[in-house]
């Protein structure tokens, strides 16, 4: 299982706790594991990617073990201690004023 | 039904409008552009709830806004059709750029007068059809006109408002370029009309499938071209449905009217201390009523001399009066937003408007006398009222 942490709005929006888990199949990837997350909480879809280029939102940040991991490609494999559920994914709204 | 910065609040009072309950706050940390009942079904009330993290949301109540619901993605709904085909979502939008439904459009004019290309951002207004509850138009930045015909679960743009030809010259205001007024004419729904900021005011004859600009006798000197067909900061415009083809306008700066369906233009700003703005309302039984609040400037952006006052003329305009009566008088610097004002339809109409500094104010004698309903709420992007029997 996955653990992901989304940001306040976004748990509103879905109804869901600081923390949930996912289970991704195959390679886990940060496209995979946002594929999945849509596809279980759909009201979450154009929030944190834009609906149809699929590219991140400006203001939504990814974090994991200690490391920006928002401008890698969508492809690349997550950390193994993200996969294997030892830390949990960060989902992150930017500190942007508000 | 008040949307603010930070969520939305629902005040509600018997007819005498004197004591009120507030309720809310709802979607609670989210900007709250719109939210508006539908005439056909005063149960069902949309909301455009949006943020700069997160996107648009569009929310949904059945039940007059006790709870709510994203009509187009349930939980644990699959986003695919049985097929495999992406699912419409209730907060998508995207805009037609398919040939046959006119010429897509990729850049409008960016401040600066260089083109820049059209991206969505938000949805500043939600309009209900008349007739049809599962029918509303949302007017979105940057500016174009959505509709949904399934109760908001997919919405589809009427792109022949930006593809009609005059979409590149389009630029935004300072609020980025929103079209923010969609008005349907009750006596031929067919007709519609949209105001842009900063392109001007568009009409459509035939349910929004074409349109054309009807922007003669405005006049702004922001523009290269004081009289050009577009370009024009409209900020809100108005009409009674028992009256439908006189408009009136509040302009970034000038107050104005138009007797035939916006083909032509007048201004009527007459004896205002000043006529930049952005609300215009109509009394809901006195056609030639009307009530704007003048705001010091398009670079002061609270209102006049400190007072907060709300004009109204009874004659239709150039002949207005102060409506002062329980309005703060000293030191006050707060601005009223194009979508803040709106009136109920009780025989003795009340007139509704929310600021910038999060005070919901009503009068319950068409603007004799006015008191706050609420004083502390987040600042007031938005005021609708529902009559209920």
């Amino acid at each position: 299982m996955i653990r992901v942490a989304l940001p306040f709005h976004l748990r509103t929006l879905a109804g869901v706790d600081a923390e949930i888990q996912l289970e991704v199949g195959g390679a886990v990837t940060l496209c995979s594991l946002l594929d999945v997350l849509e596809a279980r909480y759909p009201m979450l879809r154009g929030t944190i990617r834009d609906h149809v280029t699929q590219q991140r939102r400006p203001l939504i940040r990814f974090f994991a073990c200690g490391e920006d991991l928002s401008h890698v490609p969508p492809d690349t494999p997550l950390p193994r201690a993200i996969s294997q559920g030892d830390q949990t994914f960060l989902i992150v709204g930017a500190i942007a004023g508000g | 039904m008040v949307g603010t910065r930070k969520g939305a609040f629902i005040l509600t009072a018997d007819g005498k409008r004197k004591k009120w309950k507030v309720g809310g706050p709802y979607f609670m940390g989210w900007e709250i552009y719109h939210m508006k009942g539908s005439p056909a079904d005063p149960d069902r009330v949309y909301a455009s709830q949006t943020s700069g993290w997160f996107g648009q949301i569009i929310q949904r109540s059945n039940d007059g806004g006790k709870t709510w619901e994203q009509p187009g993605t349930g939980p644990g709904e699959s986003i695919t059709t049985p097929e495999g085909m992406p699912k419409g979502e209730s907060n998508k939008f995207v805009y037609d750029v398919t040939a046959p439904n006119g010429k897509p459009l990729t850049t409008h004019q960016w401040y600066d007068g260089s083109q820049h290309p059209w991206e969505f951002k938000r949805v500043w207004h939600l309009e209900p059809s008349l007739t049809d509850a599962d029918t509303a138009y949302a007017g979105v930045e940057d500016a174009a006109l959505f509709r949904t015909t399934d109760g908001g679960k997919t919405w589809h743009e009427l792109a022949g408002l930006r593809g009609h030809g005059t979409g590149p010259k389009w630029q935004p205001g300072a609020g980025g370029m929103c079209l923010h007024t969609i008005l349907i004419d009750p006596a031929n729904q067919e007709r519609l009309y949209t105001a842009i900021s900063a392109a001007g005011v568009f009409r459509s004859d035939d349910a929004g499938k074409t349109w054309k600009p009807i922007n003669r006798g405005l006049r702004s000197q922001y523009i290269p071209d004081p009289e050009a067909e577009i370009g024009h900061c409209v900020h809100r415009i108005a009409m009674h449905p028992e009256r439908p083809d006189v408009l009136f306008m509040q302009k970034h700066w000038d107050v104005m009217r138009s007797d035939d369906a916006g083909e032509s233009w007048q201004e009527i700003s007459g004896n205002l201390p000043t006529d930049f703005g952005f609300v215009i309302e109509v009394h809901a039984h006195e056609p030639d009523t009307i009530y704007v609040v003048p705001i010091k400037s398009d670079y002061e952006h609270y209102v006049a001399e400190a007072k907060l006052r709300v004009y109204r003329s009874r004659t239709g305009g150039n002949e207005w009066e102060a409506l002062t009566r329980g309005l703060p008088q000293q030191d006050c610097y707060v601005n009223v937003l194009r979508d803040a004002m709106a009136v109920d339809s009780l025989d003795e109409c009340g007139v509704y408007f929310g600021t910038t500094g999060g005070q919901v104010y009503v009068s319950a004698d068409a603007g004799d006398n006015w008191m706050p309903i609420v004083r502390d709420l987040p600042s007031v992007v938005s005021v609708e009222v529902q009559t209920l029997p």
